[in-house]
């Protein structure tokens, strides 16, 4: 199962890297939600898969799975929530104020 | 929570009650209102000295961050005490002062607001114990008085004199951090009062020369030393009544407090015996020898105190020889230097706090501090002339003032260390004295100017069509008080030596009994004594000098403008920020697409070189768990929805093929036993979603890429490279059982936290920094989206009006 | 484009109450059972998201006054307040403790000081995600 997720993370880090390097705004800002979706998964995985139960000392007696990485992930879903926002508000400003949502168009063109 | 915790707190409570109310407040009540903070402390922190002088010290610890040693401990001695008084003290008087200086057309509360912020900071620093609570308070201090040298931000000699006093400060600042972390490295432990008492294990390791030389770094940038001191004339741009209070009476002397907290780690040290009075006698040469040139009343008192800090820092560097040679009652006379240090630290803040004020009065009466322009107000200003007169007597060394007697033991603590025959003082200890007398000459004749520039000779008509007058009471109290210390200082000077002097000097000499010789008897007249025939020289050649001035004054002009130290600063600036400039431009060239392409082929090489070349890959796949087939499907599906994220033609279809990467990830979660992860990236993924929606109203279509098919291939070819390396070394590191995990240590939830759920204690209590980080990430966040939003808005406003 | 949203209307007034409920629930069963501040926070804030989009900015506004931002700002306060608060009770930083109380009616009861902490990263994360939608659909 493990081997499988890499492969799956690495695919998901690739079309991720590769909607950032695009042109257009909003493929830079979905290329970030599937980046930190990938990184999700990579550190849940690297905690072990199917290692133990559930984390709540009230279901059962142990071995548990590692809390630890979802901990981790818990705090990255809320920041990538946040972040996320602010790049999209912040998009949506730039193409209100530039007229374009083309990075190659916009290189320059504010006062910088 | 002790009373000592309660001093330093209070300033930053009140600092952030005044925005509070200031509104309701009357402006010209805000001053009074704040005067209670330091005038209170003061009388608090009084009650201190009878139980200090009996040799008691005040001590307690709040625990902050145990395992890394930063704990909050809060250690009131002796030395502790002058500072503390003298913070609180002055600090009242500079505030009543300010009351009366400061039109309440300024913005008052800021100023006040600055001002409790650097008193809290500045009690932080003497009470702190830990090395790193001192520095923090240390560098607040530097940002304070950034803050309050820039108080008429409008003035651009302001913000460049700020920028300054912050640049040389903070840069000090972190040299003595990193001279800390060594002291840290070689003690293990960040207490001062620890590594006193493990000084003789610390001082035979490599590090303790440079740790000594970045500590003194810190203190002498501070301090103004010589070549830093350039910083402090230009902070004389800040209004009066701060120039008076830190930046001659506390502050500056913060690097005095250093060194003299470190003289028993480090005083043993030939280097530090050098490194301190050579400096601090270089520093009292130059700025004596600067501030007769000067023409601004505010920049003689500048250079003046630079030069008396000099003195003090000598002081101390001639006092630390009995820590080398250690306590026998031939080597206890030399602790007299620090005697006379602490000494004239108390005078000098008395004597220049009142000449501050006086220019302050000058300036704000007649409105110009040029000496070129002023003379002869004796007749109009006569208790300013009053406070002039007796703060220059004092400060030049002429009894029956305080400064004489600080002065003559200052000449004689010069002309002992000659007789010494250690650190080659033999060979060039005579310069010692020498210098010392020189720079008293022009002490002299500083002092002399100001007085007789100022007070003395006709008045310019042009001052007098301005019918000036006298400043009001309120002005005068101040500096009356510091007038009457002065006066009474020479009187009584041995009540301030048994109370106030002498426990501090067993703070710096924590292994010397306190013998008679420690806290030695102060005399205005011990007899004819070389350090009598030096002052009556001074006076002399003073004199004669002064009366000759224009002769010899030309002098100065043969320094090349070109070498100054601070058109040598300038220089270094402007062009460091020059090259910086240069090279950035060469690689940010504004094209977000070679940032990330940086980024990302550095990851590439850097992490998947050194995994090849270590040959470093392993695969274990037996160890792996069993794959069900609803797993397989799943993965099939994020697969199939990322790669077709690449080619979709809308939006709207991007948006929902990221929704279903988030769901299906929610479904591991689920798998994987996270019920925590699985509910949040529900609802996250939820609100990201309609998120996007709400947005997409203000942004376009997507328009198919217009980039040519060569750097979509580089980009594809980057973009595999960055997943397989992620994929490789996840699966070289999946099964690495090197290293035991740690979340064992969290299982034991229920007892250790008191929760059943391990996440979620993980959050709220083993992981809980981290999770209070977050949230004032959160709220950055939000309030970031708030105003860009709403930025916009009141700038359209402002246009349309 | 007026839509007619009767419907969708009269069934939120329910499934609002619903998810502020479960809200809640989670949020005070965080620390032995799933949930806690971060999931109860969001599950409180998309509840009241979905009001505003349901009624419009100023109805929902009546019911409700308060300035999110400043209930965000609140949020951060109590999170960090709890936090430095330990000191003064000779505690390292962030330290956190629990009890168990017999209250007269409720029976005994654990009471934990995290339950602050968590309600301080509760209110931010509803206060910011409610300003987050708010000012982007407020602007114009």
């Amino acid at each position: 199962m493990e081997s499988l997720m890499m492969i799956l993370i690495g695919v998901l880090v690739t079309v991720g890297t590769y909607l950032v390097l695009s042109r257009n705004l909003i493929r830079v800002i979905l290329g970030t939600a599937v980046l930190s979706h990938a990184v999700h998964l990579l550190i849940l995985t690297m905690g072990g898969l199917k290692k133990g139960a559930v984390p709540l000392l009230s279901q059962s007696e142990g071995p548990f799975t590692d809390a630890l990485p979802q901990a981790l992930i818990l705090t990255a879903i809320v920041i990538s929530f946040a972040t996320t926002a602010f790049l999209l508000v912040l998009a949506y400003r730039t193409y209100k104020t530039n007229g374009s949502d083309d990075l190659q168009e916009l290189r320059g063109m504010s006062d910088e | 929570m002790t009373i000592e915790i309660a001093i330093i707190l209070i300033p930053f409570i009140m600092a952030a009650l005044i925005p509070l109310f200031n509104r309701r407040l009357q402006k010209s009540f805000i001053g009074w209102v704040v005067l209670v903070i330091p005038v209170s402390l003061f009388l608090i922190l009084t009650t201190y000295i009878p139980r200090i002088a009996k040799g008691e010290t005040f001590s307690h610890t709040y625990w902050w961050i145990p395992s890394f040693n930063i704990n909050f401990t809060t250690y009131l001695d002796g030395l502790s005490l002058i500072f503390s008084l003298l913070i609180t003290g002055v600090g009242s008087l500079v505030i009543l002062y300010s009351i009366f200086y400061l039109s309440i057309k300024e913005s008052l509360h800021h100023f006040y607001c600055y001002l409790l912020l650097f008193m809290g900071a500045m009690l932080g620093v003497v009470f702190s114990d830990n090395l790193m609570v001192l520095y923090a308070f240390w560098e607040l201090t530097s940002v304070s008085s950034f803050l309050l040298i820039a108080f008429w931000h409008h003035r651009k000699a302001s913000r460049a004199g700020a920028r300054k006093s912050m640049t040389i400060t903070v840069s000090g600042g972190v040299a003595m951090l990193v001279g800390f972390l060594m002291l840290y490295a070689m003690s293990g432990t960040l207490s001062i009062r620890e590594i006193i008492g493990n000084v003789d294990e610390i001082s035979e390791q490599t590090l303790f020369i440079p740790a000594l030389v970045l500590v003194l770094l810190g203190a002498f940038t501070k301090s103004a030393q010589f070549p830093f001191h350039i910083w402090l004339p230009d902070a004389m741009e800040a209004p009066t009544p701060v120039s008076a209070y830190l930046h001659s009476a506390t502050m500056v002397k913060a690097g005095i407090y250093l060194v003299a907290r470190f003289t028993p780690v480090f005083g043993g040290e030939v280097v530090w015996f050098w490194a301190v009075t050579g400096v601090g006698l270089l520093t009292l040469f130059w700025g004596a020898f600067n501030a007769v040139r000067q023409s601004d009343l505010k920049a003689i008192l500048a250079f003046s105190t630079v030069s008396q800090l000099g003195l003090i820092m000598s002081l101390l560097g001639l006092g630390s020889v009995a820590v080398h040679l250690g306590y026998s009652t031939s080597s206890v006379i030399y602790t007299q230097a620090t005697f006379a240090a602490l000494f004239h630290l108390i005078n000098h803040s008395t004597f220049k706090g009142a000449l501050f004020m006086m220019v302050g009065i000058v300036d704000h009466e007649i409105g110009t501090r040029d000496i070129r322009r002023l003379g002869g107000l004796m007749s109009i200003l006569p208790f300013t002339f009053t406070i002039a007169l007796i703060g220059c007597f004092s400060m030049a060394g002429l009894p029956p003032f305080n400064g004489f007697l600080s002065k003559e033991m200052f000449f004689a603590a010069t002309v002992s260390i000659t007789n010494l025959d250690i650190f080659s003082i033999a060979s060039i200890g005579i310069l010692v004295p020498v210098i010392a007398w020189i720079a008293s000459v022009f002490t002299f004749i500083y002092c002399a100017i100001i007085v007789s520039k100022t007070f003395l000779g006709k008045i310019k008509p042009d001052i007098l069509e301005k019918n000036p007058h006298e400043a009001p009471v309120g002005m005068l109290i101040s500096p009356f008080i510091l007038i009457g210390l002065v006066i009474a200082i020479f009187f009584f000077p041995n009540t301030l030596g048994a109370y106030i002097l002498k426990p501090a000097m067993s703070s710096v000499y924590p292994t010397f009994p306190a013998t008679a010789e420690m806290t030695p008897h102060i005399y205005a007249w011990h007899g004819f004594k070389p350090e009598l025939f030096m002052t009556i020289g001074v006076i002399l050649v003073g004199l004669l000098l002064y009366r000759y001035m224009k002769h010899w004054i030309k002098i100065y002009r043969l320094f090349p403008q070109k070498w100054t130290l601070n058109a040598i600063y300038e220089r270094v600036i402007t062009s460091s920020e020059n090259i910086s400039e240069s090279i950035t431009n060469r690689y940010m060239n504004g094209n977000l697409m070679h940032y990330f392409i940086y980024i990302y082929v550095s990851f590439v090489v850097i992490v998947a070189g050194t995994f090849l070349t270590l040959e470093a890959f392993s695969w274990t796949p037996s160890l792996d768990a069993p794959v069900e087939n609803y797993e397989l499907l799943l993965v099939f599906i994020m697969i199939f929805a990322s790669c077709a994220l690449i080619f979709a033609k809308s939006r709207i279809t991007a948006v929902l093929l990221n929704g279903v990467l988030g769901y299906a990830i929610a479904f591991f979660f689920v798998i994987f036993r996270a019920p925590d992860l699985a509910l949040t990236q529900l609802v996250v993924e939820s609100v990201t979603t309609a998120l996007y929606l709400i947005c997409f109203k203000y942004l376009a279509e997507l328009k198919p890429e217009k980039t040519s098919k060569r750097v979509k291939l580089s980009n594809g070819i980057i973009s595999i490279l960055v997943g397989s390396t992620v994929t490789l070394i996840g699966l070289a590191v999946i099964n690495y059982e090197k290293f035991e995990s740690i979340s064992v240590y969290f299982e034991d939830s229920y007892k250790l936290a008191g929760g059943k759920n391990i996440v979620n204690t993980i959050l709220g209590d083993f992981r809980a920094f981290d999770t209070m980080l977050e949230v004032v990430v959160l709220l950055i966040a939000g309030l970031g989206i708030y105003t860009l939003i709403k930025l916009k808005a009141a700038k359209k406003g402002d246009a349309d009006t | 484009m007026k839509i007619n949203d009767v419907i969708l209307r009269t069934v939120v007034k329910g499934v609002v109450f619903i998810i502020l409920t479960l809200g809640v629930y989670l949020f005070f069963s965080g620390h032995n059972a799933p949930g806690g501040g971060f999931i109860g926070g969001l599950v409180l804030g998309s509840g009241i998201v979905l009001l505003y989009i349901t009624y419009d900015l100023e109805t929902v506004h009546r019911k409700m006054p308060f300035d999110f931002k400043k209930v965000a700002a609140l949020g951060v306060l109590l999170a960090t307040g709890s936090a430095i608060g330990a000191i003064f009770f000779d505690a390292p930083f962030l330290s956190q403790t629990d009890i168990y109380y017999t209250f007269p009616i409720l029976g005994e009861k654990h009471l934990t000081t995290v339950t602050i902490f968590e309600a301080g990263v509760a209110l931010t994360v509803i206060g910011t995600l409610v300003t987050i939608i708010l000012s982007i659909s407020e602007d114009e």
